[in-house]
């Protein structure tokens, strides 16, 4: 498998925080990349790293063969590389649709705004918004604004989606519903490297794992691999329920 | 968007209905109070419609707008007055002129925000005004006189006047054709996710200094003309009267009244403003009382109907907004 995304060596400091230190895996072409790590661990720096809201001290970041480093997030996301928020920011006194007209428009394709509404359409279905196009954002209840995210990044028609905890805060069945509409996406050809505090459905969910901790990558393998990993649990331990649930998982 | 797409939609007709009316209304009985009052609702509409591609579409508020307006006017009066140019090229140029240098202006403030940036455009009015007190062409604090004969090429004072009023009338047309094609359109869709949340329309892939640069740029072209076309008709400009923040204020006062971001909003909320503020004038109780009642306006609009006239319809007859923009 060829690689998409190519991280060598990247490095961000906040004032006397090392939030990302000298970190460098690769997201392959049609992969689920799962990204865990506790909190504080620097998994949305890296998120915002890759997209341009920050831009690395060091290192650089290839994206489909193309050098991204501290290019702006409108650049990147014209590249083919789109995402979703950890806290959910609609556009809210838009319309669902329009919302999703925006990712189209300005996302990978350039589409005029006649084909941005469609391909919008189509990815408010993937995630299950239909019957919710019309309605303003701030309307929505926060399950629907998490799968609002989804579909404004699909509508984007991205090469590489990178999904920062969409599962958090929403109920079982919901968490359900979200997995499926994320394998869909990978049906589709999108690659994609998601960010995931519950064990249990990111494990199922990537082809690979990666673990980060203190900014660094502690370990890197297949789900089952990770998860016996001794410095993982080890990291885990602080908190017990979410290293039983590592154990479980594996 | 184009032309042919938004003719299909009815907004489009009524606009050119509702513009029409205002052209033709003063032409019956050669009623010239009438149209007196009508040129000055054209300006303010001119003005708020221009003012809302900032504040309504990409939300940054603008207390420079003024600006553009008076920089026009000088623009257009010194080229008529000392090289005698002829009106139509005056205008153009101003417009042209002004649009580019807000281009650069905007280049170098829109990279701040909010109250920064806001706090910025009233620099740029102090500092435009300075500028026009102090530059020996332009007269100084004295500003610049037109001889009487300008009007001749125009077919006498009369004549001149009716040609000023329709020109500014197809000033105004154009201001709100301006804001509805860009709402309509994938650059409208752009500002107005910068307005909802800069941050995210850039992650979405929206160009935000280019689109914000451009709108800012784009706001100026018509004010400018309508500012050329003003003290011209004035036969006299001079900086207190070019860059009165007072004008800017009201102008946001108005979008806001009418509904920011929206079209029919801002034209009508510009045209009861100046009938209101007319009133208030003439009224021998309350002279200047026009600015006290603006600001308690914005006060009000602020605190209880943020949506302003048209958030108020939209509400109460959702059905409007499928057709009133």
């Amino acid at each position: 498998m060829s690689v998409l995304l190519d991280l060598r060596e990247v490095s961000k400091r906040f004032g006397g925080l090392q939030a990302v230190r000298n970190l460098s895996f690769d997201v392959r072409q049609g992969e689920i990349l799962g990204l865990i790590g506790p909190n504080g661990a620097g998994k949305s720096t890296l998120f915002n790293l890759i997209n341009g809201v920050f831009a690395p001290d060091h290192g650089r970041i290839i994206f489909d063969g193309i050098d991204i480093t501290g290019e702006r997030p409108y650049r990147v996301a014209r590249y083919g590389l789109a995402r979703t928020h950890q806290i959910v920011q609609p556009l809210t006194n838009l319309t669902v649709l329009d919302n999703c007209t925006v990712g189209a428009c300005f996302g990978r394709k350039n589409l005029p705004l006649a084909r941005a509404h469609e391909a919008a359409r189509e990815a408010i279905a993937i995630a299950g918004l239909e019957n919710r196009a019309a309605m303003l954002a701030l309307n929505l209840t926060i399950a629907e604004k998490k799968r609002l995210e989804l579909a404004r990044a699909l509508a984007a028609q991205p090469k590489l989606l990178l999904l920062d905890e969409v599962l958090s805060g929403l109920n079982p069945t919901e968490v359900e519903h979200m997995i499926g509409v994320v394998r869909r996406i990978r049906e589709r050809g999108v690659t994609i490297l998601i960010i995931e505090h519950l064990m249990q459905a990111i494990m199922g969910l990537s082809d690979r794992i990666v673990v980060l901790n203190f900014g660094q990558k502690l370990a890197e393998g297949l789900p089952a691999e990770v998860a016996r990993h001794p410095q993982v649990i080890e990291a885990y331990l602080g908190d017990p329920k979410l290293a039983a649930e590592l154990q479980g998982a594996g | 968007m184009p032309l042919v797409r938004l003719m299909r939609r009815p907004f489009f007709w009524i606009l050119a209905l509702a513009i029409a009316v205002f052209a033709l209304a003063p032409v019956f009985g050669n009623n010239v109070a009438l149209r007196e009052a009508l040129i000055l609702d054209a300006v303010y509409i001119t003005l708020a419609s221009n003012l809302n591609l900032m504040l309504g579409y990409a939300g940054y508020i603008n207390f420079g707008s003024i600006v553009f307006f008076g920089l026009g006017g000088y623009t257009c009066v010194w080229l008529v007055n000392s090289y005698h140019w002829p009106l139509g090229a005056s205008l153009l140029v101003a417009g042209v002129c002004v649009s580019v240098l807000a281009l650069i202006f905007g280049l170098g403030i829109l990279r701040l925000r909010g109250a920064f940036f806001a706090l910025a455009t009233v620099g740029i009015v102090e500092a435009v005004q300075a500028f026009a007190e102090n530059f020996t062409p332009w007269g100084g604090s004295s500003g610049i006189y037109l001889s009487g004969d300008i009007f001749t090429p125009l077919g006498g004072p009369a004549r001149a006047l009716w040609v000023i009023y329709f020109m500014m009338v197809a000033v105004m047309g154009l201001s709100l054709y301006l804001s509805y094609a860009i709402k309509s359109s994938k650059f409208g869709l752009g500002l107005l996710a910068i307005g909802q949340n800069e941050d995210a329309a850039a992650i979405l892939g929206v160009p935000t200094p280019l689109y914000k640069a451009l709108v800012y740029s784009a706001s100026a072209f018509l004010p400018a003309i309508a500012g050329g076309l003003y003290f011209f008709k004035s036969a006299f400009i001079q900086p207190s009267d070019a860059f009165d923040l007072t004008l800017s204020t009201e102008a946001l006062v108005v979008a806001m009244l009418g509904g920011q971001g929206t079209v029919a909003g801002v034209a009508i909320g510009a045209f009861l403003y100046e009938e209101l503020r007319g009133y208030l004038l003439t009224s021998s109780m309350f002279a200047n009382f026009q600015l006290f009642v603006s600001g308690a306006l914005l006060l009000l609009i602020v605190l209880f109907f943020p949506g302003g006239l048209m958030g108020f319809i939209y509400r109460h007859f959702p059905r409007t907004q499928k057709v009133l923009e």
